[in-house]
């Protein structure tokens, strides 16, 4: 569970992040939705402790992002867009290489890489140079590296940026498997429709605020609008930056 | 320690796959140094060879006149040519570079010796002529001056007068050079050629370490890992150093190996790569690897994306070389300061240990302390910049 209260960033003089809060729980997929440059990316960056706040604090069941961040490190599997992979090391070496940080011996690496693999269809190219890999090969050998220790939290920044259509889709189904095993993910969008395929609970943001939470039918009653999109657009005051 | 590990052995292998970080580690300083290096050494060896070895050929115009001068020139490797020429074209030749030096010997030359009347000898040379001229000159007048006091003195001899009663003052030359040291010149190149293939066989993980992290994507995932940001850095550093480590002693190796064919022994050079020579240059060098890896990985750090790191530490590389190229032209003198100064301590020591000397023990400790302690403070600050938010990019 992760559970954020009144989260600030600047950066220089532009207010990135202005006292962000909600709670997102076990079991659910919580979408941060807002237009680009909103400060989506600034507060899962501040989640998975690569930003410090300067206000506010988040907790990762029950641990400070401020206070203990390696303690923080070790519940959270993060994927942003540019989880960028070693071209010169096997899926494998990959994935194995980040088990080994997160402190796991060879023996419980090879068992963990065995198990993602079933999870994720991994073997057709597990031992393959990722130089060359297919985007749906790369997103699931980066989101295998960010389970890779079970972590209960799952953090993605705009996962799906950039993907084919398939790829989507694969990524769509796994979260929705994660979900049922009971993680708790986080994951932020520009794209209404991703958002609502996917999402049990929606946080709006738009320049650094929330400026709505809620389920889907919550949020579509709070605006008093019929459709998704007139109910968003609403909320956030301009279509500016949504698709 | 065990996470610092975990990232020093992965960049170690990964980079072992990289084909442009393996030429530039592992082929370049040990291929192009060897070659550079006998390259100097052959053409300053070949060069010495010319001015004192060889053998000089002598067109001597009139050389009936004095068959026993003939005989001495022959015997000091100068071989006579007989010539019929004038003076008017031994001028014009002389000028126009067709010949170097000219002995004339006038036809009364062998009637004077005989009546012990100084014999005239004309000795034609271009001494401007730097590509010959006036060192051979010199040494066929030494050759004739040799001959003549020899002579002299079996003429007071005869005369009953004891020869050394002509001698003065002696002057004694005595040359203090070993032969080694006269080849250390050309072998000041090696210091240079070995620090340098040491630091550019590191350049590309430095690169690596936060550049080619960032451009690729994957330093924000390395970055969740569950230990102190520094770790990370110490880790890729260590690697780092380790690339420097074994290009350099690639580098030595193969530098050493060449030597063996380079047969300076014939020429009175005597500079041994023993084995043991070896392994005392590798000893002495190898504390600058971690300054080395702490100064290319906190310039790297600096840089927003990999063709910036690579200008800008091609540029960090030649700092602690290039001044190594031209020290020998300054006449610097080994003094703790200098001891206490990264690469041209080592270059120092290097040297020292070629001429056959052995370095003082505290020059040796002061080198290795200040390498290891300047390096260690460039690791912590490449730590402190890794702990930075800006580090994303």
């Amino acid at each position: 569970m992760i559970r954020v209260e009144a989260l600030s960033k600047k950066f220089g003089k532009v207010e990135a992040v202005r006292s962000v809060s909600f709670t997102a729980k076990d079991g659910q997929i919580t979408g941060l939705l807002g237009p680009n440059g909103a400060g989506k990316s600034t507060t899962l960056r501040m989640l998975s402790t690569l930003l410090r706040p300067d206000a506010g604090d988040a907790w990762v069941d029950g641990q400070s992002v401020s206070v203990e961040p390696i303690a923080v490190r070790r519940r959270i599997g993060v994927l942003s867009h540019a989880s960028g992979l070693y071209p010169q090391l096997t899926a494998r070496e990959n994935i194995v290489y980040f088990a080994e940080l997160h402190g796991l011996d060879r023996h419980q690496a090879d068992a963990r890489v065995t198990e993602l693999a079933a999870l994720l269809e991994l073997d057709e190219f597990l031992d393959r140079k990722t130089k060359g890999f297919s985007q749906g090969q790369r997103l699931k050998t980066a989101l295998a590296r960010s389970l890779v220790h079970g972590p209960r939290n799952l953090i993605l920044d705009e996962p799906t940026n950039g993907l084919d259509v398939m790829a989507v889709r694969n990524l769509r189904a796994l979260l929705s498997r994660l979900r049922e095993q009971g993680h708790c993910i986080v994951f932020s969008s520009h794209v209404m429709q991703e958002v609502a395929l996917l999402c049990d609970e929606v946080v709006v943001i738009a320049q650094g605020r929330v400026a709505a939470a809620g389920t889907i039918e919550a949020l579509r009653a709070q605006a008093d609008e019929a459709t998704l999109e007139d109910a968003f657009v609403k909320l956030i005051g301009t279509a500016e930056g949504l698709n | 320690m065990r996470g610092i590990f975990t990232v020093f052995r992965k960049e170690f292998f990964e980079n072992l796959r990289d084909r442009r970080i393996l030429l530039s580690a592992l082929v370049f300083g040990p291929v192009l140094g060897p070659l550079l290096l006998t390259g100097v050494l052959q053409l300053s060896v070949s060069k010495g060879e010319a001015a004192s070895e060889q053998e000089l050929k002598l067109p001597v115009v009139g050389a009936e006149y004095a068959p026993n001068l003939m005989a001495v020139l022959e015997s000091q490797n100068i071989r006579v040519e007989r010539r019929k020429l004038d003076e008017q074209q031994i001028r014009t030749a002389i000028a126009a570079r067709e010949l170097q030096v000219v002995l004339r010997v006038p036809p009364d030359f062998a009637e004077r010796w005989s009546r012990a009347e100084p014999a005239a000898l004309q000795l034609f040379a271009d001494s401007s002529d730097q590509f010959g001229g006036d060192a051979n000159s010199t040494r066929v007048s030494r050759v004739i001056n040799a001959y003549g006091r020899q002579v002299a003195q079996t003429r007071l001899l005869l005369r009953g007068v004891d020869p050394t009663s002509m001698a003065t003052v002696v002057i004694h030359d005595i040359d203090v050079s070993t032969p080694s040291s006269r080849a250390i010149f050309a072998l000041g190149m090696l210091s240079y050629l070995v620090i340098f293939a040491m630091l550019f066989g590191g350049m590309y993980l430095a690169i690596d370490a936060t550049a080619g992290e960032r451009e690729r994507g994957s330093l924000e995932s390395l970055l969740t890992a569950p230990m102190p940001r520094h770790h990370l850095i110490y880790g890729k550093i260590a690697a780092t150093a380790a690339y420097m480590l074994i290009s350099m002693a690639l580098t030595l190796l193969a530098c050493a190996i060449a030597m063996q064919f380079v047969r300076m022994e014939q020429f009175g050079i005597s500079v041994s790569m023993s084995a043991l020579t070896t392994l005392k240059l590798f000893a002495v060098s190898a504390p600058l690897a971690l300054f080395g890896a702490g100064l290319l990985t906190v310039v790297a750090s600096f840089t927003r994306s990999f063709r910036e790191a690579q200008s800008y530490l091609s540029f960090a590389i030649s700092l602690p070389t290039l001044p190594l190229a031209f020290i020998g032209l300054l006449r610097v003198e080994p003094s703790p300061w200098v001891m206490a100064t990264p690469s041209l301590s080592q270059h120092f020591l290097m040297m020292q240990i070629l001429r056959g000397e052995t370095p003082i023990p505290t020059d040796l400790l002061l080198s290795a302390v200040a390498s290891l302690v300047i390096g260690g403070i460039l690791c912590w600050v490449a730590g402190r910049l890794y702990e930075r938010e800006a580090i994303l990019g």
